[in-house]
């Protein structure tokens, strides 16, 4: 609507009144209206902003606004040594922090030529696959959410909470859990680890596929989420797509079979890819990707190699703590890590690995001082975000909800 | 799984044969092909890459700026993963330019996802890109006038006074 210089000095009753009469007008008349869909929205799980031109229900045009808890990150990095940075990457995609927290140790183990053994490799598959359950549980039980269907959520989010035991027990965190060191984990599995995880793998199953069937094949849910939200794989490569929503779209790229990070190469499992690049798909995809999780948490803990929980790197890991007080070297080395002392080499490393969302990289260029000379993470939903407009334009605004959950856009991440 | 079929031999071998002059200097740090490219450069040599039946090289993972302020004449600059999914081999492409004149062609038209990358990097490090539909702020505030990664602006207050920034490296 155009204010004129008078609706500026009406009072602002007179300017509401002047503004209901103009929208109503519009829609009767089928021209189009404006809708803020977000900031703070129940519907958005996250605070990021989409402008709608709305004729109707159907979406004409979305305008995206970002950044609304950017806590610069990159920035923050550049002054941090590098075993401090771990908790900067917890808070990227905070549904499945363990994840970017290995990516950033397994990044610096390659830039320090770090030699990591088959059982700290391997300890960090089960806790990666944990979170991708975590990761894809809460994106697919939100779908049935948004579609209406609580029940779904609440009883995976049981499921979830167990797994953020199984964290607690390895690390003391749950939800941003700076899990690991540089060179493998602060402790080996604790003897409750290994009793919770078994559970966990004996119960899990009958959950979910309780919860599978209440979706999958659900009429109204497939009536719902199929056609929402559609991309094809070829505008999904050229987004920059990656993860379970490129996979949708029938492209089978996932980094952990392109390039295999600690010892993927070691498990069989099948990346599942879907045709239509819709929300169902996208559904579709994670649920299955779920079951190739613990697939592949069974194979790597029924293998579990004999071994150390970390790597011998004394200049990087801090040494147990009676040894700190009682031999000299030992403190020497404590003291150089706390105080980010260690000599890095220079170099530039790229490494990726297959977050929840796609692939989380990190381009890590160093000049040999105490922290990064620059650090930068590849954010997946910062990057395939950018297709929503053109995903939901004709579509209604309940698919645009729907597409939105289903592509699992993650504030943290979205905003870095 | 996607054999690698391309060495880092070959294809630079074949890059320099088109663009010879463009490119400054290769070097394979931790195993990856990485090219300075001159910037009037580097949309060319994008959209070859893209283009091209032998390298299919259609993914673009990451750009990023990047600041050398001891570097005269070479200040800024810009970082760029590449990415082919058919032969599984990723290459790195970086500009440099001067800190007065920070200007390099917008690969929008090739790559859709450069778009809010590009913006991000205008965003943090002041670098135009010609060309680019919408290059405006797009984490930071609107109103800010400066560009925060610039290795200038210090994270924290530069007038504090009771902490020794010598015994805490940068």
């Amino acid at each position: 609507m155009n204010w004129t210089e008078e609706d500026e000095k009406a009072p602002l009753f007179k300017q509401n009144e002047s503004a209901r009469t103009e929208l109503s007008k519009e829609t009767i008349d089928g021209e189009i209206a404006t809708l803020n869909l977000g900031p703070t929205h129940p519907a958005t799980h996250g605070i990021f902003q989409n402008i709608l031109q709305v004729d109707g229900e159907k979406i004409l045009s979305s305008e995206q606004t970002v950044g609304y808890i950017h806590r610069a990150f990159e920035k923050i990095a550049e002054r941090r040594p590098y075993n401090q940075i771990t908790p900067l990457t917890d808070r990227l995609n905070y549904c499945s922090s363990p994840i970017n927290n290995m990516g950033w140790h397994m990044t610096v183990e390659k830039l320090i030529g770090a030699d990591i053994s088959k059982r700290v490799d391997y300890m960090r598959v089960i806790i990666m696959e944990l979170a991708r359950i975590a990761d894809h549980l809460v994106c697919n039980s939100v779908i049935g959410v948004d579609t209406g269907a609580l029940t779904g959520f609440t009883y995976v989010f049981q499921e979830r909470e167990k797994i953020y035991e199984l964290y607690e027990e390895v690390c003391g965190a749950r939800l941003t859990t700076n899990v690991g060191r540089i060179g493998g984990f602060e402790r080996d599995f604790s003897p409750e680890f290994h009793k919770k995880l078994k559970n966990f793998l004996q119960t899990f199953p009958k959950v979910f596929n309780e919860f599978d069937s209440l979706l999958a094949r659900n009429r109204i849910f497939m009536d719902r989420t199929r056609n929402a939200g559609p991309i094809s794989g070829e505008r999904a490569l050229e987004y920059g797509f990656t993860g379970p929503n490129l996979r949708a779209a029938g492209i089978d790229y996932d980094v952990r079979h392109m390039n295999p990070y600690s010892s993927y190469q070691d498990f069989d499992f099948i990346i599942p890819v879907g045709v239509n690049g819709d929300t169902y798909d996208r559904f579709m995809v994670r649920q299955e990707e779920i079951r190739q999780s613990l697939k592949i948490i069974e194979q790597a803990y029924n293998n579990l190699p004999e071994g150390d929980y970390h790597a011998d790197i004394p200049e990087f890991y801090l040494p147990p703590k009676d040894m700190v007080y009682n031999n000299m070297e030992a403190l020497i080395y404590h003291f150089k890590i706390v105080m980010g002392e260690t000599p890095v080499p220079v170099g530039e490393v790229y490494h990726s690995v297959e977050g929840g969302n796609g692939e989380v990289g990190f381009h890590l260029i160093s000049d040999g001082g105490r922290s990064p000379y620059r650090l930068q993470f590849r954010r997946p939903c910062f990057i395939y975000y950018q297709a929503y407009p053109e995903m939901i334009t004709g579509q209604t605004i309940s698919d645009a909800v729907l597409t939105l959950s289903s592509l699992n856009v993650i504030a943290g991440e979205l905003d870095g | 799984m996607t054999q690698n079929s391309l060495t880092n031999e070959s294809v630079f071998e074949r890059i320099k044969a088109q663009f010879g002059e463009g490119i400054l200097a290769m070097e394979e740090p931790y195993g990856m092909l990485t090219l300075e490219v001159k910037p009037e450069t580097v949309h060319d040599l994008v959209k070859w890459l893209k283009e091209d039946d032998k390298f299919q090289v259609s993914f673009l993972t990451l750009l990023g700026g990047i600041h050398y302020p001891e570097n005269t004449g070479k200040e800024l600059g810009v970082n760029y993963h590449l990415h082919s999914l058919v032969h599984n081999f990723r290459i790195r492409l970086r500009a440099y330019f001067p800190i007065e004149n920070p200007e390099i062609d917008s690969i929008t038209d090739i790559h859709t996802c450069a778009n809010w990358m590009e913006r991000e990097t205008y965003d943090f490090y002041g670098i135009q890109f010609k060309g680019h539909p919408n290059l405006v702020r797009i984490l930071n505030e609107d109103t800010m006038d400066y560009f925060p990664m610039r290795k200038e602006y210090h994270l924290e207050d530069a007038t504090r006074e009771d902490k020794d920034d010598r015994f805490f490296g940068r």
